[in-house]
């Protein structure tokens, strides 16, 4: 898959625009057109949060996603509003651990993984949304682990380098469980 | 040989005052300028002209000057001053323009300790406009809009500005000085030096108030409008300095 | 080219500005515009700017009033209801002559309103806002690289005219990241401002920056001198883009971020043969009236984030040439390509 529209979506402070934010940052390093928009409203901790990624070769006309061929979801209310509107042929990637009911419809494809259970094994259950993002590129072979990996030492701050590594070994995990 | 011993300040322009016979303003403008003369600023000077009677400041004041929106001046000198630090920036503000309207900016300007001079003329009631009651109206002070006397159970009791600022830790200086008298008019005229010498030495947030007079609103003769300053607003807005860093640090 | 930065609009604007020798900002706590203020709070301090938040909107324009005065570049930016309590000091700036940026990041209203992205302020923006005879620079930037490039366009304009300029943007551009690439965006051309109010020096006659003229006449000649200024600006400064107009048996408009939903609506539309053309303003004041006289579809669409306010724009300026349909959301609502597609479709069956 090289060009993609993308809806993340969960709690706040799951790093969900995180995730989103790699991925345009990504698409960037490769010279892509890419637009992340986030959703917004009174600001709290452990509210809905969600982003809209788009990828593509073309300039990009509206930013907002309104039918996703990707739905990375970290939470049921997250799974229950976006589920209907997944192009028809998409994939979802849920979160089992977080997430107790399966995806309904027929029509796309459903990925489950247990992210959350497998960032706390790794020591840092904050990691679930790279684990989200290591399943993701696998199964899409949107971007590379080395582009990932690129990204995240461009993208962030001298100050944050240190979380490189540790995102990665994530990203690597959730890689290899699809 | 003869020698001058008195004119007329440099930075005073030679049009005529529009303010009324025994206004406090004519006062107040010349000792300005003749603090800024004193202090060779007057090419460093910006003012910042309220509105009110004295929205047409700029017609006597030979120096730079902006006109500012009712009760804005601290604002609009804020952002001079913040432009341009190293020029000398006050405001010129009566009371309804800086303690009813422009409350806000007044406060928030002392408490930031803006690095300028606010003189505040206090004559205790809306002059331009015709005489009506101001924050500063005197208890039982009929005014137009005040007919049967201000009557605090309904419209409020005066503020004190300068009482009120000195709870701030952002002011450097807050005096209350007036203009009945010839002393008092030399201790206003050490204020106001003070409050520009201030701003020079990089202290920060200066504010003098004037005790000022309005005999055609207040319905007086100007000697019967010196008195009223006397008799009645200096017991409710006692004179003095009411804070004063320098001294503090002493 | 330069290298390309992934950026939020907001923060681009702000970026922008300084690049564009903005070194005074005076804002106030507002969403979805914050993290403008919060941008040149980190960056100010570390070029020998001028952040300050004010005590409320209304200081901080006039703030930004005093800063003009005294000749700096300076701007400000706050959302819908802040920008209301602006209007008084916008006036005044009008009413000077004063050249500075507003920078307003449009949520829904009236009121309190809401906090989604809305276009409802375009009255409020293309007619004044505030009281009196007066004219803002408009510009409604669709992206984030344009955010940038109208941005440092605005201090240059303003400043060359005389006028304050806005930038219109709404929540949905201040929020989203795109690449920005800042080499590209114009680069500040200075005008002289030998009115200034920042100390004579002694060397020239004293400068008075005011608004007040007691003399009905002498008020009158400075409004219309200021009108002749404005007939100048009409001329020279309509800026859209434009394509598939030719032929376009319906033409949409739409400005800012609907803009970008338009365009993905006409590439579905022209999958379906329908020819549909497009005008984007980019200046909303002065309104680019010119190009609408010399396109003849069988119908314009405005298209936008609030009731129609554009819609009486394309009716004068196409003197009513074409019926001009409307189709709108507004509250925060971001209308859908499938919606714009449908409704151009009804168009079409009524027009032919």
């Amino acid at each position: 898959m090289d060009n993609c529209e993308i809806i993340l979506a969960g709690f706040g402070g799951q790093g969900i625009l995180f995730t989103g934010k790699i991925l345009s940052f990504a698409a960037m390093l490769k010279g892509k057109k890419l637009s992340w928009l986030p959703s917004y409203g009174p600001e709290m901790r452990g509210g809905t949060a969600n982003c809209h990624v788009i990828i593509d070769d073309k300039p990009i006309g509206s930013p907002i996603v309104t039918k996703p061929n990707l739905l990375v979801v970290m939470n049921k209310p997250s799974l229950d509003k976006f589920e209907d509107a997944v192009a028809e042929g998409g994939i979802i990637f849920v979160d089992k651990s977080l997430i107790d009911r399966e995806v309904k419809r027929k029509d796309i494809k459903a990925i489950y993984i247990n992210a959350t259970e497998h960032a706390d094994n790794i020591g840092n259950k904050n990691l679930a949304n790279m684990v989200m993002l290591g399943a993701l590129i696998k199964t899409t072979d949107i971007f590379s682990i080395e582009e990932i990996e690129e990204t995240m030492k461009k993208s962030l701050p001298a100050s944050k380098q240190s979380l490189v590594q540790e995102n990665m070994i994530a990203v690597k995990e959730g890689y290899n469980l699809v | 040989m003869s020698k001058i011993i008195y004119k007329k300040p440099e930075c005073l322009t030679d049009a005529t005052f529009h303010y009324c016979p025994g206004c406090s303003h004519g006062i107040v403008h010349k000792l300005i300028c003749e603090v800024i003369d004193e202090l060779g600023i007057q090419g460093e000077t910006i003012a910042v002209e309220p509105v009110g009677c004295a929205v047409t400041a700029h017609d006597y004041f030979d120096f730079d000057v902006v006109q500012s929106a009712h009760g804005r001046a601290p604002a609009v000198a804020t952002g001079i001053k913040r432009a341009l630090p190293e020029r000398i920036v006050f405001t010129y503000q009566g009371d309804g323009d800086l303690a009813s309207i422009g409350t806000a900016e007044t406060v928030h300007s002392a408490t930031r300790g803006e690095n300028i001079t606010v003189i505040f003329i206090n004559n205790t009631i809306y002059g331009m406009t015709g005489g009506q009651m101001a924050p500063t109206s005197l208890p039982g002070q009929v005014t137009q809009t005040s007919p049967y006397g201000r009557d605090t159970s309904t419209q409020g009791y005066p503020v004190r500005i300068c009482e009120m600022l000195a709870t701030l830790d952002g002011p450097s200086y807050i005096s209350r000085v007036a203009t009945d008298s010839v002393p008092h008019i030399k201790e206003a005229k050490k204020a106001i030096k003070k409050a520009f010498e201030n701003q020079i030495n990089g202290k920060g947030f200066s504010i003098v108030e004037i005790l000022s007079t309005c005999p055609t609103n207040w319905g007086m003769s100007p000697l019967e409008a010196m008195q009223r300053l006397r008799d009645e607003m200096i017991p409710y807005y006692p004179l003095g300095v009411f804070k004063d860093v320098e001294e503090v640090n002493k | 080219m330069g290298e390309k930065v992934l950026m939020k609009g907001n923060e681009a604007i702000g970026e922008a500005a300084i690049r564009s020798g903005c070194k005074h900002f005076f804002g106030y706590p507002i969403t979805p515009q914050t993290e403008l203020s919060a941008y040149m709070a980190k960056k100010m301090p570390k070029i020998g700017g001028v952040f300050l938040q004010a005590e409320s909107e209304i200081a901080a324009i006039n703030m930004v009033y005093g800063a003009a005065s005294a000749g700096v570049r300076t701007m400000t930016s706050s959302s819908s209801p802040g920008i209301s309590l602006k209007s008084e000091g916008i006036s005044y700036i009008a009413a000077a002559d004063l050249p500075c940026v507003i920078v307003n990041i449009v949520r829904g209203g009236p009121g309190l309103g809401g906090i989604q992205p809305a276009q409802s302020d375009y009255f409020q923006a293309t007619r004044g806002g505030g009281h009196g005879d007066y004219h803002l620079i408009v510009l409604a930037p669709n992206s984030v690289q344009e955010l940038a490039c109208l941005t440092a366009d605005a201090f240059n304009i303003s400043e060359e005219y005389g006028i304050p300029a806005m930038i219109l943007g709404d929540g949905t551009l201040g929020q989203m990241m795109e690449p920005v690439d800042f080499d590209s965006i114009p680069e500040p051309v200075y005008a002289d401002k030998p009115w200034a109010a920042n100390g004579s020096d002694k060397k020239r006659p004293k400068n008075v920056v005011k608004t007040l003229f007691l003399d009905a006449h002498e008020l009158e000649t400075v409004v219309m001198d200021r009108e002749k200024k404005y007939d100048i600006v009409k001329q020279e400064l309509q800026r859209y883009e434009a394509h598939d107009i030719e032929d376009a048996d319906v033409i949409i408009s739409s400005y800012g971020i609907t803009s970008r939903v338009v365009e993905t609506a006409v590439e579905i539309l022209k999958k379906d043969r329908i020819k549909v053309g497009v005008i984007r303003p980019i200046t909303l004041w002065p309104f680019p009236e010119k190009i609408y006289k010399e396109v003849k579809p069988k119908a314009f669409l405005s298209v936008e984030m609030s009731t129609g306010q554009m819609v009486e724009d394309i009716k004068l300026a196409s003197e009513c040439s074409a019926p001009v349909y409307f189709f709108g959301r507004t509250g925060g609502v971001i209308p859908t390509p499938d919606e714009v597609v449908q409704k151009v479709k009804d168009i079409i069956k009524e027009v032919e």
